[in-house]
């Protein structure tokens, strides 16, 4: 059997109108609305009350739940409102509403941590607020403290940007290479990992050169480039490549040795140790048919999408689909009154002839969905088993490994929505699972009572 | 909320789709399928248009006629029907009575394709159980194969004919049933352009080959099924003390490996699974030319294969990376 080198993949119009484009301060809004859930895990409680004065990096909301990473103010200014709202992903959460004065003065509490050791990194991770910036928003200080450090060998940094559109990272990459080298060496020091990797897709070869010269005295410092085909930034496409491991469904990437950051993430992980200031500004790439000016902006977290819109000259007719992330995996949002949180790094507006959904047609069982899947998975199988809600089948095919990267629904010729109908067959297959485990543990205590 | 807001559309990611669609995909197929018309114009005269117009005609008719009276979605702008058209006019003798093409394409788009589900659904090729069916139905039109000027002279001789008496139809024996009867054969450069008697669309080799690698270059087909099916055809023949090329390129071989077995719903998923199905093609085909009392094997190879492709389908499943056979060692 021949070894495998890379991951199926599919090829994408590349579409980074806005490569070049350095990133741009936008001015404070008037107001910012800071949700206390930006991360996967408990929610923040909120830790200032309407009328407190709050300066940049401020502690705002923090929780004492083990997976949890806190927020802090990204502007100067009153808090005006603690409001309940509907969020992106159509679940309730908390703002903070703060009205800013345009200051934007310094809390007391922004100044460079001191870290000696492991204990005093992981705590400075958490404290600096920091979640995974590549979209999942996982609390970093969790990622970095696994269970087995020992058997971690290596650091990815993921600088792929696979993506259609976005350049925010390297535009990054461009402006902050010293930043990211160093807070790769830092945290490869600290975590006691002996290698790191920076692997960036082949389309950004004035990045992979910078990165190239600034690490060819650090030995272990490897750049890699990644090849052109979608997804190479999936966080398991990217640990195979760069390392041949292979990483299952429902395991760790620690579990095979490997932590994966951001690049964003570890530049304001430096930043951080640099000189004390949480996360409070994401950078975005704001595109698409509709933007008047697209460009690369840094925003205060809390701005609302219409605010950054707005500043990028706004649109030139009204959009019909607005998407945070990329096109591939980004989510269509429901309205322009939501608010850019940590794990943003797109704001996308397009017009019908973008969003128009084509009609479903048959499947033809040509197999481009199977040749284009980076899990080996068979999607027209998983959605036709989806179809008639064959438990076996969706079992039996692997449905819980699908990453929902949506490469199959990019390449059906038949236009039917493979990756959503796999995503519905997923929680299928969890709901009977925790059915099962249930029916275990319920079996297991009438045993016992018996 | 604002009433501007209300007007975005939500959807599910992705939100962009690779260009080619199912109509576009067919549209190639068709193109494909053209270097073999011209060589049959040119081999079989005019006839040959009138032919592939009518089975085209009737099959899109069909098509249209049969969605509208099962009351569902039409289809026929998806240009499947026009592929299947033109692959069963590419399936007969170009002297066949065009009303018994239509009754082939009443059998492909009827019987075989729209009763069982229409596009996709299909357990075997429309266009090969359209052909198999006029066979069986209308053996002697069906094995009637003109002599043209064009030919070879090899295969005039051959029947036992002199090229000059093209006055009136003349038919004689093809290639195949030459070499069934251990009879001379035409040189394989004829067989290789086409210059031979046949169906009307398979005689040229070169003309399927050609637009087989524009199949390929578009990455409308996958080489597997082809490959598998020329190359057992091949080494059977080898093996059996015959001359490969002249097997490769007679009959039904080439536009059978090329158009028909490629056939998205009746052949597996997996390039596993799509050698298998080649392989099993070829194998049954030389099997059915060399020891079974028809000349030309490639139909019921082919027809067999489909019936299996649900089989090989299971059985070579893809297994996802990183984890033994048999499930996880934990």
């Amino acid at each position: 059997m021949i070894s495998l080198k890379h991951l199926k993949g599919i090829h994408l119009d590349h579409h980074k109108n806005t490569a070049g484009f350095t990133i741009v301060p936008m001015p404070v809004p008037e107001k910012v609305y800071i949700p206390m859930v930006q991360h996967i895990g408990a929610p923040n409680v909120p830790v200032v009350s309407p009328g407190d004065r709050v300066k940049v990096g401020q502690l705002i909301g923090d929780s004492e739940a083990p997976v949890c990473a806190p927020v802090h103010s990204s502007v100067s200014g009153e808090v005006v409102a603690i409001e309940t709202f509907m969020t992106q992903m159509g679940r309730n959460d908390v703002n903070i509403v703060i009205e800013t004065d345009g200051k934007q003065e310094l809390a007391d509490t922004v100044v460079p941590p001191v870290v000696t050791n492991k204990e005093e990194f992981l705590k400075a991770v958490r404290a600096s607020g920091l979640v995974g910036l590549g979209g999942a928003a996982f609390p970093t200080h969790i990622k970095y403290n696994p269970r087995n450090p020992e058997e971690v060998d290596t650091l990815i940094i993921n600088g792929a940007e696979c993506e259609p559109y976005i350049t925010v990272d390297h535009m990054t990459m461009l402006a902050h290479a010293r930043e990211i080298v160093d807070g790769t060496l830092n945290t490869l020091k600290y975590l006691s990992i002996k290698k790191g990797i920076i692997a960036i897709e082949g389309n950004k070869p004035d990045a992979i050169s910078l990165f190239k010269d600034l690490t060819k005295d650090i030995p272990e410092i490897e750049v890699f480039e990644l090849r052109l085909v979608y997804p190479q930034g999936a966080e398991r496409v990217i640990i195979f490549e760069t390392t041949g491991r292979h990483l299952i469904a429902g395991k760790l990437p620690a579990d095979i040795g490997v932590l994966v950051s951001n690049v964003n993430s570890i530049l304001k992980l430096q930043q951080y140790l640099e000189t004390g200031m949480p996360l409070v500004t994401k950078s975005l790439t704001v595109d698409g048919n509709l933007i008047v000016h697209p460009q690369n902006v840094e925003v205060p977290i809390g701005t609302k999408i219409r605010d950054v819109i707005e500043f990028c000259g706004g649109t030139k007719r009204d959009p019909k689909k607005i998407l945070f992330g990329g096109p591939m995996m980004g989510r269509a949002m429901p309205s322009d009154d939501l608010a850019i949180l940590k794990g943003n790094n797109a704001i996308l507006v397009f017009d019908e002839a973008f969003s128009t959904m084509n009609p479903e047609t048959a499947c033809i069982n040509c197999g481009r969905c199977v040749r284009g899947c980076p899990m080996n998975l068979m999607p027209t199988t998983l959605a036709k088993a989806w179809d008639r809600k064959d438990l076996e089948t969706l079992k039996a095919y692997d449905a819980l490994t699908c990453m929902e990267c949506g490469s199959c629904s990019y390449s059906c010729p038949a236009r039917i929505q493979l990756s959503y109908k796999i995503k519905l067959a997923k929680d299928l297959v969890m709901q009977d699972l925790r059915k099962q485990v249930e029916k275990a543990k319920a079996q297991a205590e009438g045993g016992k009572n018996a | 909320m604002n009433t501007k807001d209300s007007q975005l559309i939500v959807s599910s990611a992705p939100h962009i789709v690779d260009p080619v669609d199912t109509a576009s995909i067919m549209k190639d197929v068709v193109l494909a399928l053209m270097p073999a018309l011209a060589v049959a114009v040119y081999v079989f005269g005019i006839r040959a248009l009138l032919l592939v117009a009518t089975c085209v005609g009737t099959s899109v008719l069909f098509e249209g006629v049969t969605r509208k009276m099962l009351n569902r979605p039409q289809t026929i702008g998806d240009f499947s029907a026009v592929v299947t058209g033109v692959i069963l006019s590419y399936n007969l003798p170009v002297s066949i009575p065009l009303w018994m093409a239509a009754i082939g394409s009443f059998v492909a788009i009827v019987v075989v394709k729209q009763l069982f589900g229409g596009l996709g659904q299909n357990f075997a090729n429309p266009a090969l159980v359209g052909r198999i069916v006029l066979f069986t139905s209308f053996s002697t039109a069906m094995t009637s194969w003109p002599l043209t000027d064009r030919m070879s002279s090899v295969l005039w001789e051959a029947n036992g004919l002199v090229a000059e008496a093209t006055t009136d139809a003349v038919t004689g024996a093809t290639p195949l049933a030459l070499f069934a009867n251990a009879k001379d054969v035409p040189a394989n450069l004829d067989m290789f352009l086409g210059t031979v008697s046949g169906s009307m669309g398979e005689v040229s080799a070169a003309a399927l080959l050609l637009g087989g690698a524009y199949l390929l270059v578009k990455k409308v087909i996958d080489p597997a099924i082809p490959a598998a099916f020329l190359g057992t055809v091949a080494v059977m023949a080898v093996a059996m003390g015959f001359d490969p090329i002249f097997h490769m390129c007679a009959g039904g071989a080439m536009l059978g490996a090329i158009f028909m077995a490629t056939d998205y719903a009746t052949s597996p998923l997996t390039t596993k699974g799509k050698i298998i199905f080649g392989i099993g093609c070829g194998f049954l085909t030389m099997g059915i030319r060399v020891f079974a009392s028809y000349p030309e094997g490639v139909s019921f190879a082919l027809l067999l294969m489909n019936i299996l492709t649900p089989h090989i389908d299971k059985w070579t499943k893809l297994n996802i990376h990183g984890v033994p056979k048999g499930g996880e060692k934990s």
